[in-house]
């Protein structure tokens, strides 16, 4: 690829990934929003976490199969517990690596 | 009584100015954190591609999307065109609609200027921790934006530096695989508020998991966060009408 095939490329990226950040902060921002759809956007932010969350603890990614032996799993139970404890996200983040690390030379 | 003279109005705003910038940087340094493994990891795999080190930079600054510039790097790897690169970081990225218009509430009647400049800024994880301080409340837009921001460079930078000099970098080096992990870890657990979300977390992994294993691609997350807040909300309303 030639550098402007790349910058083609990242440019139509962009865009298509900037559109959807983009519109609904525009139009929302602007309207008053009913009750129902606070209340419901209210529970998005806990089921993205948790989807995203989901599938990189409880299979694995190649073939894509359920697996609850895996050690992202195990270290994830501890560091649940950490959050939950000390609801520091940096120290969540650093306990998580350190116990992964851990748990990594042990196995 | 004497009046606050300008000097002083001016020193106030400076202060200020610093406080912003040191409450956005208090929030965001976790997030810093988990994205410099991630960017580093990513800017070996472009360099391993055969992307320059400038077009890895620049593909962060356009896209600013972890998980979509892994794929578009993946696809390049294996040859594909630009089209299919474009339409599959689409898909990938529409999950940012439902964030979006989260956002929306706490940033209401703003003008269309800072709204596509904050808009430009929102990931998963600066999502998160912004829709986190936003309802404990002291938090406003501009500590918003800051969060978004300093992100955005940790990003940009890291991928760089991966490109550059990644390759030196053992691989699983202090568990910096678990960064993202970790955060998204805590994260969740900040939304764990009562009963229902509990509900609406449990509800999404199960449903993530099922539609990841029977459904090719990355469909699983708009999917099941979109169902699974909706049971959740469904049986707020019956749990309120049965009161």
């Amino acid at each position: 690829m030639t550098g402007i095939d790349y910058v083609v490329l990242f440019a139509g990226m962009g865009l298509v990934t900037y559109i959807p950040r983009w519109l609904p902060l525009l139009f929302l921002s602007h309207k008053r929003l009913p009750r129902w759809l606070i209340d419901w956007l209210n529970l998005i932010p806990a089921a993205i976490l948790s989807a995203l969350l989901a599938p990189s603890l409880f299979t694995e990614s190649a073939p894509r199969a359920l697996d609850f032996g895996r050690l992202e799993l195990l270290v994830a139970v501890p560091t649940f517990l950490f959050a939950i404890k000390t609801r520091s996200l940096g120290g969540t983040v650093l306990a998580g690596m350190l116990l992964y690390w851990l748990a990594g030379l042990v196995s | 009584m004497s009046q606050p003279g300008e000097a002083f109005i001016q020193q106030t705003v400076i202060m200020e100015k610093k406080h912003i910038l040191g409450q956005g940087a208090a929030a965001a340094w976790p997030i810093c954190l988990g994205y410099f493994p991630v960017g580093l990891a990513l800017g070996v795999l472009a360099d391993q591609a055969g992307i320059p080190f400038w077009a890895v930079g620049l593909m962060s600054v356009l896209v600013f999307a972890g998980s979509a510039q892994f794929i578009a790097v993946a696809m390049l790897a294996a040859g594909a065109s630009a089209w299919p690169i474009v339409m599959t970081t689409f898909v990938v990225n529409l999950r940012h609609i439902l964030m979006s218009s989260a956002l929306a509430v706490f940033l209401p009647g703003l003008s269309r200027g800072f709204l596509s400049l904050f808009a430009y800024g929102i990931t998963d994880e600066s999502f998160a921790v912004n829709m986190t301080r936003f309802r404990k409340g002291q938090w406003d837009r501009w500590r918003a934006l800051v969060v978004n921001h300093l992100s955005n460079l940790a990003w940009i930078v890291s991928t760089m530096a991966g490109s550059l000099a990644g390759q030196f970098i053992p691989r699983g080096a202090l568990g910096i695989d678990y960064a993202l992990t970790g955060m998204f870890i805590c994260l969740l657990v900040y939304q764990l508020r009562g009963r229902i979300y509990v509900l609406t977390g449990v509800a999404a992994a199960i449903i993530a998991t099922v539609w990841y294993l029977l459904v090719p691609g990355n469909s699983y997350i708009v999917v099941a966060s979109a169902v699974a807040a909706t049971i959740g909300f469904v049986a707020g309303r019956l749990a309120r009408r049965k009161r």
